[in-house]
């Protein structure tokens, strides 16, 4: 894949409460995202364990965007606090690996705001075009030439 | 509680540098208490090692388990089938652990993951403090629970040294000063008293300064 046509594979985990309400406000709006963002609803973010993001990154996902409720505003109370601390763990952990920080990001958005939500894919798409496709699928791509070869 | 904490990746990575197929195996006691080596932490160090081996285009196979006591041989034997099949095993298990798998598979390498730090308990969450340093010559009774030769910096047996700053000791301002601990606690109690007593120099012969140390209860042994 060249870059001129790269375009993010990025898994959006959206809680139920907010931002997957968003997507669906978004879509009612008739407000365009890129095609490549894949979401899965979560009952909350406070469920996602650090294993899912590395699991992504480690299956070929571009990016991994996290979308909970305004703080304060979480349904669980403070679930959407417990998983700002667990990424940015797991932004330091991905550091060690060798993995940009960026390709994981956490925001809180409430389900009105199908807008913001919206701008946030971009910006997020726009942050991984840059950094480039997941240096995980590249190596892979590189040994599969080399076996070829 | 053993309380640990793991190695950075590019610490692991190097030394398990060489290792195709690893074993990450971790341990259910002490280090799945202090969050640092059981069956989570396994699954989140292995992805780590993956993504990591895969980033520099050498990718390793890495495979993880997660036994119930690393320090106990009848739980060792549970993985023995797993680790036959695997280059080396890094152990998520405290010192104690890693020490017993590599003595029971003495053609296997076996590597330490984490770094064993203390024996202490979880203060709150996410927070976990040292209590107790093993010195085999338990002095507790008389400084009222608080453990003169952990808590203070200078292991200080008969009051404070002089170096306290508003209860605080000069070590460090997050670290209370453990004889105002004992002289608090010991005033609760009315046990102030026990303070008079002289404590002649410690006999640390029975501590680690002896050598590794080996309890025997032959009512017992079999």
């Amino acid at each position: 894949m060249t870059e001129h046509t790269f375009e993010p594979k990025i898994l959006a985990f959206c809680c139920h409460f907010c931002a997957y309400a968003s997507a669906d406000l978004a879509g009612s709006m008739r407000l365009q995202y890129p095609p490549g963002v894949r979401i899965i609803r979560t009952p909350c973010t406070g469920r996602l364990e650090v294993e899912y993001y590395l699991q992504a990154i480690e299956n070929g996902a571009d990016g991994v965007l996290i979308a909970g409720c305004l703080e304060g505003g979480c349904h669980f109370i403070d679930g959407n606090l417990f998983a700002r601390k667990r990424v940015t763990a797991t932004r330091a952990l991905l550091e060690e690996c060798g993995i940009d920080k960026e390709r994981l990001r956490m925001v809180n958005i409430s389900a009105a705001m199908a807008k913001n939500l919206v701008e946030v894919i971009f910006e997020m798409v726009d942050t991984v075009k840059q950094l480039g496709p997941n240096p995980l699928k590249i190596s892979r791509t590189i040994l599969k030439e080399e076996i070829l070869k | 509680m053993i309380v640990a904490q793991r190695k950075t990746i590019p610490e692991l990575q190097n030394i398990i540098k060489g290792h195709k197929n690893i074993l990450v195996l971790g341990c259910g006691t002490c280090v799945t208490v202090c969050l640092a080596g059981g069956e989570r932490e396994v699954s989140i160090i292995s992805s780590a090692l993956r993504i990591a081996s895969k980033k520099l285009g050498e990718p390793i196979k890495v495979n993880e388990l997660t036994i119930e006591r690393q320090c106990d041989n009848v739980f060792i034997e549970t993985a023995a089938d797993e680790i036959k099949k695997y280059d080396a095993v890094l152990s998520l298990g405290c010192g104690a652990g890693v020490q017993a798998i590599a003595e029971r598979y003495p053609d296997k390498p076996v590597y330490a993951g984490l770094d064993t730090a203390f024996l202490g308990i979880l203060e709150s969450r996410g927070v976990w403090t040292e209590k107790c340093a093993q010195c085999g010559a338990c002095v507790l009774a008389d400084f009222g629970g608080i453990c003169p030769v952990t808590r203070c910096a200078k292991h200080m047996l008969n009051g404070p040294c002089g170096g306290s700053r508003v209860e605080r000791c000069e070590i460090s301002p997050n670290q209370p000063c453990a004889w105002q601990l004992i002289y608090k606690r010991l005033k609760d109690i009315g046990e102030v008293d026990k303070l008079k007593k002289i404590y002649p120099a410690k006999n640390w012969s029975k501590s680690l300064d002896g050598g590794s140390r080996t309890i025997i209860r032959e009512d017992h042994r079999i």
